[in-house]
């Protein structure tokens, strides 16, 4: 199987190591990954801020990267969403744009999606080790609609004890251009968010987006705790 | 309140609410408190999900043929004895109500929960004219007391913890301090009971009209909506036009609906209907009922790209799963609507100039659309307001330049990799000129990115 592997900006600028674990994952499920190289953002961040002209040229662009029928997978709820939502609305006066969006948002996934509902993932005894829970980020949830693939790939990991966190869905106040604007929200956000985590008493906190991970630990780190902050790529990666 | 609270000035507002302890744990214990009694009344519903959408496409109905239907609310509510009044603004509304109770010399005036009553100022209004407006409603009754305006729509002293409340009544009532919640509402009972009788008149809002028979209908708690309504000789209901249901038989969708997305509870402890007044016969009821019917914007709205927003049924389920709102409370919001449905509301009936900074408010969650009982696309509508923003020109220069560099990095490989470089490069600077709030808060970009590490 060939899939194009789509890094997302946050974890080509600041995360390669979460790129590299899902090339180690793809390799072991035997899926071939090709990375366009002249993939950037998927301009989510001028959509959400409503410069739908400047969404639309990074739209434009990724169109044209991500070309062909093969799956394209994300290590993003967030990102997976706008291609997947927000790409077909954007070029809603460009019929030619338009079918091609909607035919690219039929293969576009998350990560976590499509270890589980493609590759069955789950039942490949993947180990691990330590006790790990996991916040269920925004974008994946409910505009993707993937609540419970992040939850079976940790569960179903030998040597891994998986502890739910309190209020898992609730935001924890990154919001991309949110934490810049109204940063006394989101880090009280934050900080309610690290209270859930500690409840926990797991090692590890794990999720689906980079955003909201490195919002995490940046409050994590904030009160000195030592709780391991990890994209499930890595976490998943970690034990083959 | 010493410092007036804007829209303008939301993040302002919200810093002080956060560092505001007893307003941060009363929040935050009031909306997880609805949160899971709203989850726990749906819990048994198995047909939420469609009735959510029969509740949709009732309003989307209405919203269709509004004027329709606010047509033949106002004919069949002066065929049953009301007398039916058109306000196009806040300030027309005000001088109608002021009219018909100086009119008849009324000088004391009994009031039921009303968020449209709040969103014209009418108390001030009617103070001024020499008049006394009192607010019946407990939650009401404790910020009027306060000098304050609600907070939320359903919950108005949300913000407070009981403790406030008793050392308020024992300063402002002369009672004794007590912080057990009975005992409060039974002084303030006790106090509310003389002017229900003694009222010249008695304004309520309204959470539906039925259009087929003129009806008005009001889900309540405490009892205060049927006394307002019933006991004085006349009463005056104020409602804005989006409110109407076709007729009374589409109440059931909403009796199942409301109460359970508001305040968890299977239905309100009243669901009162009013069609026209007392008739011969009959032991209660106004002799005589006015009905203001308020636009204020709301046709505007109709006719624009955001009117999804007029479904709404004042419910506030939005604000309690809201985490932006469960963080910084109603006032920070700094007008009559607070929270998700606020946000949208505010900025479309203020205007973009007072309330941009609102459109900020949110983190594009979608919490609160996985709640709203009538299926509002509010995130959407934050986009599409976001975007107006940008149209409208109330976004900042350097954000707009900032986005456009954006844009054209996007499309540009090699642009975008020089930005990277520079980016990790010059990361002390970056650092110093993003503050620690912002820049401070993400770790520096990687030496090599992902991309020129792929084989």
């Amino acid at each position: 199987m060939r899939v194009q592997l789509f890094a997302t900006c946050l974890v080509d600028s600041f995360f390669p190591e979460v790129g590299e674990s899902m090339l180690k994952l793809f390799r072991r499920f035997g899926v071939t990954a090709a990375f366009p190289k002249k993939q950037t953002c998927c301009g989510q961040p001028a959509f959400n801020a409503g410069y739908a002209d400047d969404a639309r040229v990074a739209a434009a662009h990724f169109l044209s990267v991500f070309d062909g029928d093969d799956p394209i997978v994300t290590p993003s709820g967030s990102c997976a969403a706008m291609v997947k939502h927000h790409y077909p609305d954007l070029f809603r006066g460009d019929p030619k744009m338009r079918a091609k969006a909607e035919s690219m948002a039929g293969r576009i996934f998350e990560l976590s999606q499509f270890l589980v509902r493609v590759l069955h993932a789950q039942g490949s005894g993947m180990a691990g080790k330590g006790t790990i829970t996991y916040h269920s980020s925004c974008h994946l949830t409910r505009d993707l609609g993937v609540r419970d693939e992040p939850l079976i790939l940790l569960q179903s990991m030998k040597e891994v004890r998986f502890v739910p966190m309190p209020d898992a869905s609730r935001c924890c106040g990154f919001g991309g251009m949110f934490m810049a604007k109204l940063p006394e929200i989101s880090c009280a956000l934050a900080e309610e968010k690290a209270d859930s985590i500690v409840a926990t008493g797991a090692d590890t906190v794990t999720g689906c987006d980079a955003g909201c991970l490195m919002n995490i630990a940046d409050a994590m780190k904030k009160r000195g705790n030592p709780v391991q902050v990890k994209h499930i790529a890595q976490v998943l990666a970690e034990g083959l | 309140m010493s410092d007036v609270q804007t829209s303008l000035t939301f993040r302002a507002n919200a810093a002080r609410a956060i560092k505001d302890a007893p307003l941060r744990s009363a929040m935050r214990q009031a909306a997880d408190t609805f949160g899971t009694k709203r989850a726990d009344a749906f819990a048994p519903v198995a047909d939420l999900e469609a009735l959510r959408d029969k509740a949709s496409a009732i309003r989307l109905q209405v919203l269709d043929r509004l004027q329709e239907y606010v047509d033949t609310f106002a004919f069949q509510a002066t065929k049953a004895g009301a007398t039916v009044h058109r306000a196009r603004d806040a300030g027309s509304a005000r001088e109608i109500i002021a009219k018909i109770l100086k009119d008849r010399n009324a000088r004391t005036v009994v009031k039921g929960k009303s968020m449209v009553s709040e969103e014209i100022h009418l108390n001030a209004h009617l103070e001024k004219q020499g008049m006394e407006a009192l607010e019946t409603d407990l939650g009401e009754y404790i910020i009027q007391l306060v000098g304050e305006t609600p907070s939320h729509i359903i919950v108005p002293a949300i913000h407070k913890n009981r403790q406030q409340v008793g050392r308020l009544f024992a300063e402002k009532l002369g009672v004794e301090y007590t912080e057990d919640p009975q005992a409060l509402t039974k002084i303030a009972r006790k106090a509310l009971r003389e002017k229900f009788l003694a009222a010249d008149a008695g304004l309520s809002g309204a959470n539906f009209a039925a259009a087929a028979s003129g009806s008005l209908v009001l889900f309540t708690n405490e009892g205060n909506g049927r006394m307002v309504t019933t006991i004085p000789p006349l009463h005056i209901a104020i409602l804005s036009l989006e409110k109407m249901i076709p007729s009374l038989a589409d109440l059931p969708t909403f009796i199942r609906l409301l109460p359970r997305s508001a305040t968890g509870q299977s239905i309100t402890s009243y669901v009162s209907v009013i069609t026209g007044t007392r008739k011969p016969g009959e032991a209660t009821g106004a002799k005589e009922l006015h009905i203001v019917l308020l636009d204020n914007g709301r046709s505007e709205i109709l006719s624009g790209e955001c009117r999804e927003i007029l479904k709404c049924i004042r419910c506030g389920a939005c604000m309690n799963v809201c985490p932006v709102y469960r963080t910084v409370g109603g006032h920070s919001y700094g007008w009559t609507y607070p929270g998700p449905m606020g946000i949208v509301l505010t900025t479309l009936l203020t205007g973009m100039a007072q309330s941009h900074p609102l459109v900020d408010a949110t983190t594009l969650c979608g919490a609160c659309v996985e709640v709203c009982p009538v299926r509002i696309p509010l995130v959407d509508l934050f986009l599409k307001l976001r975007e107006r923003r940008v149209r409208e020109g109330f976004s900042k220069p350097m954000e707009k330049q900032g986005m456009r560099v954006f844009g054209k990095a996007a499309a540009s490989p090699s642009l975008f990799s020089a930005g990277q470089f520079l980016s990790r490069t010059f990361w002390p600077l970056v650092r110093a000129f993003g503050g620690k709030d912002v820049a401070g808060r993400l770790p520096r970009p990687a030496k090599v990115p992902f991309h020129r590490r792929v084989p």
